[in-house]
């Protein structure tokens, strides 16, 4: 307008300078800035407040406390009979504990006919002492008879006083350890016999409903056969599924309500993709319940359409460029798509499977519904049967009334965690190493 | 590179389709109740420790009625063998089992869950009644036919034979399964005896939001949620020698030297008076048994078996240890013998 009018005045003035909201827009850019600052900050303090709260609850579970007793294995108290040649149950069957209690008596010097004292000796070590020596035994027989070092483990209450979780200032009847076992703990960390150990049982143990012997290794067992059977079903029939739709199929339709189904089965809640796992592959087809196996069917359900849509963004990534000139040099379709595209494809592919992975890997909600929240104490020796995953465990342990729990639970989450971080860093580094730009 | 893929394709959708899994099943599966999940938990471990010879019995919790409806799915290895249950199955329910071939069902009686009222041992005799429980303790009653947010502040008030103490309640947190039955047996039996229900009826609403209204608890501190176990329960109590707290029977007999225990609607809290129901604040807890798996699924006989061992559920058993109020010794062989004989709902 000023310029038309300018123009047909003729006159030459100074200009004054037009005000373009300079100021205004470097202030609002300012202020744009702050903002995306102060958002970045709130979320590095959840994420700063969530690692602190886990990791403080969470580092004393890898440690756990044992007492190294010297245990006679004596023949008197397994085998009173001598019947163990001819009747193996006698070794299943026979009074563990009994064993445990003398050396622990014997090392804190009671005296064996004082009963009163050595029933406050009940809850110090724990009752998984039966289990251990009986296949120390099974094992190896020959060990009856003599006397071996073995470190037992504590019992959970013992283990958390160790660690100085327990209150020990107030009154011994508000807390579970009595003040003649804190003084036998004492008497045991003086001599060195009472120690914390790396805990591998927290690796190796299935679930229990004693803290000191329940661990993740049916959880990480079945996690993993989960994994195995994602990547297994989801990442041919996902990649398969998505160069047909790239690069072969016709662009009717038809097609594109295939794709936008695709987009919204990856928005589906995973409880959904449970309770179609439950209606097919349980009650239909008949598999088994809790099963790994339905686990890693149900997870791949959900994660093909994560896969699918990953790899088709990658497919069409590459330039038209090279098909045309793989077309040109007398390529088929076929082998340019398997030849040309794919390989050039294949680090977006892969950095989409090891997302859609990931994000299996810490799902609960579909699994509650096949029976594998569940309690599984034996290790699951094929996919088929009963185990657990590892998100699974950790709301197992949530519920949980013992504190010893709660730092389990926690322990749980740490691995985890470092889990899913190995698997996104390997999907980074996949990606920067064989990231092709045009 | 294509063949590869193709074959590998061919042979995971093969896999997936050929579902021939036909090994049969050697381990037992439990669902149910999330109360009954602990005391099944540690029977299911001792088990698996006991008897090398059989597998540990998977337990799934997820509450009784989702169990039940699993259990009732029908016959066969691709169903659960247990549902553990915090009441009786429904004649409906048991209707559905029937009808989708689980034609034959055993009701196994666990023992009960249980809980008391009780106070400094110091303290006055105590005798309650869920009217009192309600109306010290609601977020609202009901005074002069209306509905007005609770104005009680004394014991003495809500009635004039209880002590003049202070209101002050350690009850179980609403997380805990205990915390059912103090709502279905206190609370809303004293919504409905003192005519509350009818005006809050009137007021519209369904039955669920009529039973929210009676069971909500006040919150202005004189009811205090406990989370943690009732050794917490009891320390409070010692602090506060005013307060009156909720425990199990179990722990309760377990310190009967420092607390004195309620009467409910007068009725002293005993295994024996639990059992015959006569204590109003109990309920028994349950597990059924699927006939036709007997015999099929290697170890369920002897689990129940085991189960129902006095070393299990017995008074100096792990289960009464977490708080099972045991059967009386009658009943306990009573289940036995009912299970021996296979007798079925």
């Amino acid at each position: 307008m000023s310029d038309i009018a300018l123009g047909s005045a003729g006159i030459a003035v100074a200009r004054p300078r037009r005000d373009i909201g300079l100021k205004q827009r470097y202030a609002a850019e300012r202020r744009f800035r702050i903002y995306g600052m102060l958002a970045i900050s709130v979320c590095l303090i959840f994420l700063a407040v969530m690692l602190i709260t886990i990791f403080s609850k969470g580092y004393t579970a890898f440690w756990q406390t044992t007492v190294t007793l010297p245990i006679t294995f004596d023949a008197q108290v397994i085998d009173p009979q001598d019947k163990r040649a001819t009747d193996p149950n006698v070794l299943v069957a026979a009074n563990y504990p009994k064993l445990v209690e003398s050396a622990l008596i014997a090392k804190l010097g009671i005296s064996p006919d004082d009963k009163p004292m050595i029933g406050k000796l009940k809850g110090f070590l724990s009752d998984g002492v039966r289990a251990q020596l009986r296949k120390i035994v099974i094992d190896d027989p020959a060990v009856i008879g003599t006397t071996r070092d073995v470190a037992v483990l504590a019992s959970a209450n013992l283990d958390s006083a160790f660690k100085g979780q327990i209150d020990l200032a107030v009154g011994q009847e508000r807390r579970k350890v009595s003040d003649q076992q804190v003084a036998w703990m004492n008497q045991l960390k003086a001599d060195g016999s009472m120690a914390e150990h790396f805990n591998t049982g927290l690796f190796t143990y299935g679930a229990s409903s004693r803290p000191e012997t329940s661990g993740m290794g049916v959880a990480i067992i079945g996690s993993l056969y989960m994994m195995l059977i994602v990547l297994v079903l989801a990442l041919p029939i996902g990649v398969a599924a998505s160069i047909y739709l790239e690069e072969f199929a016709k662009k009717n339709r038809l097609t594109d309500i295939i794709e936008v189904n695709i987009n919204n089965l990856a928005a589906v809640p995973s409880i959904v993709f449970g309770l179609l796992g439950l209606a097919v592959f349980i009650n239909f087809l008949g598999l088994p319940r809790s099963a790994a196996f339905v686990g890693g069917l149900v997870l791949t359900l959900m994660t093909l359409p994560t896969i699918i849509i990953a790899t088709r963004a990658a497919l069409a990534a590459v330039p038209p460029s090279i098909r045309s000139a793989a077309l040109g040099l007398g390529a088929s379709k076929m082998q340019m798509v398997f030849q040309h595209i794919l390989p050039l494809a294949a680090p977006g592919i892969l950095t989409g499977t090891i997302i859609g992975l990931a994000r299996a890997l810490g799902e609960t909600a579909p699994l509650l519904l096949i029976g594998m929240v569940a309690f599984v104490a034996d290790y699951p020796k094929t996919p088929f049967d009963p185990a657990t995953a590892l998100p699974v465990q950790i709301y197992m342990w949530a519920n949980e009334a013992e504190r010893a729990f709660v730092e389990r639970m926690s322990g749980a989450i740490i691995i985890l965690l470092i889990f899913l971080m190995a698997m996104n860093i390997t999907a980074i580094v996949l990606r920067r190493r064989f990231e092709r730009r045009w | 590179m294509k063949k590869a893929i193709l074959t590998a394709s061919a042979a995971a959708l093969a896999l997936a389709a050929s579902v021939g899994y036909a090994a049969a099943r050697d381990q037992i599966q439990v669902a149910g109740s999330s109360t009954v999940l602990p005391y099944a938990k540690i029977v299911a471990e001792t088990f698996g420790e006991t008897f090398t010879n059989f597998k540990t019995p998977v337990v799934e919790s997820g509450g009784s009625g989702a169990g039940i409806k699993e259990f009732c799915k029908g016959v066969g290895e691709n169903t659960i063998d247990i549902a553990n249950s915090s009441r009786k199955m429904k004649d409906d329910e048991l209707k559905s089992c029937v009808d989708a071939g689980v034609k034959e069902v055993e009701e196994v009686k666990i023992g009960y869950d249980g809980i008391v009222f009780a106070t400094d041992i110091a303290g006055p005799d105590w005798a309650l009644t869920a009217d009192d429980v309600y109306k010290a303790l609601a977020a609202e009653i009901i005074v002069d036919g209306k509905i007005v947010a609770n104005p009680n502040t004394k014991w003495s008030q809500v009635n004039p034979s209880l002590p003049d103490w202070d209101i002050t309640a350690y009850i179980p947190g609403e997380k805990h399964g205990t915390r059912e039955v103090f709502e279905d047996k206190l609370l809303v039996a004293g919504c409905k005896n003192t005519g509350a229900q009818d005006v809050i009826k009137a007021g519209g609403g369904d039955d669920k939001a009529v039973r929210a209204k009676c069971v909500a608890v006040r919150k202005d501190g004189k009811a205090v949620d406990i989370d943690g176990d009732y050794s917490e329960t009891l320390s409070r109590i010692d602090s506060n020698k005013t307060g009156v707290g909720v425990f199990g029977l179990a722990f309760y007999e377990n310190n009967a030297d420092k607390l004195k225990v309620a009467t409910v609607g007068g009725v002293v809290p005993s295994t024996e008076t639990i059992a015959k129901g006569e204590y109003p604040v109990s309920r028994p807890l349950f597990f059924y048994v699927k006939k036709a798996h007997l015999g099929v699924i290697p170890g369920l006989k002897e689990y129940v078996e085991f189960f129902l061992d006095d070393q299990m559920i017995g008074p100096e058993g792990p289960l009464a240890g977490y708080g099972l109020v045991a059967a009386p010794e009658a009943e306990r062989q009573a289940q036995r013998d009912a299970f021996a004989a296979g007798k079925t709902m």
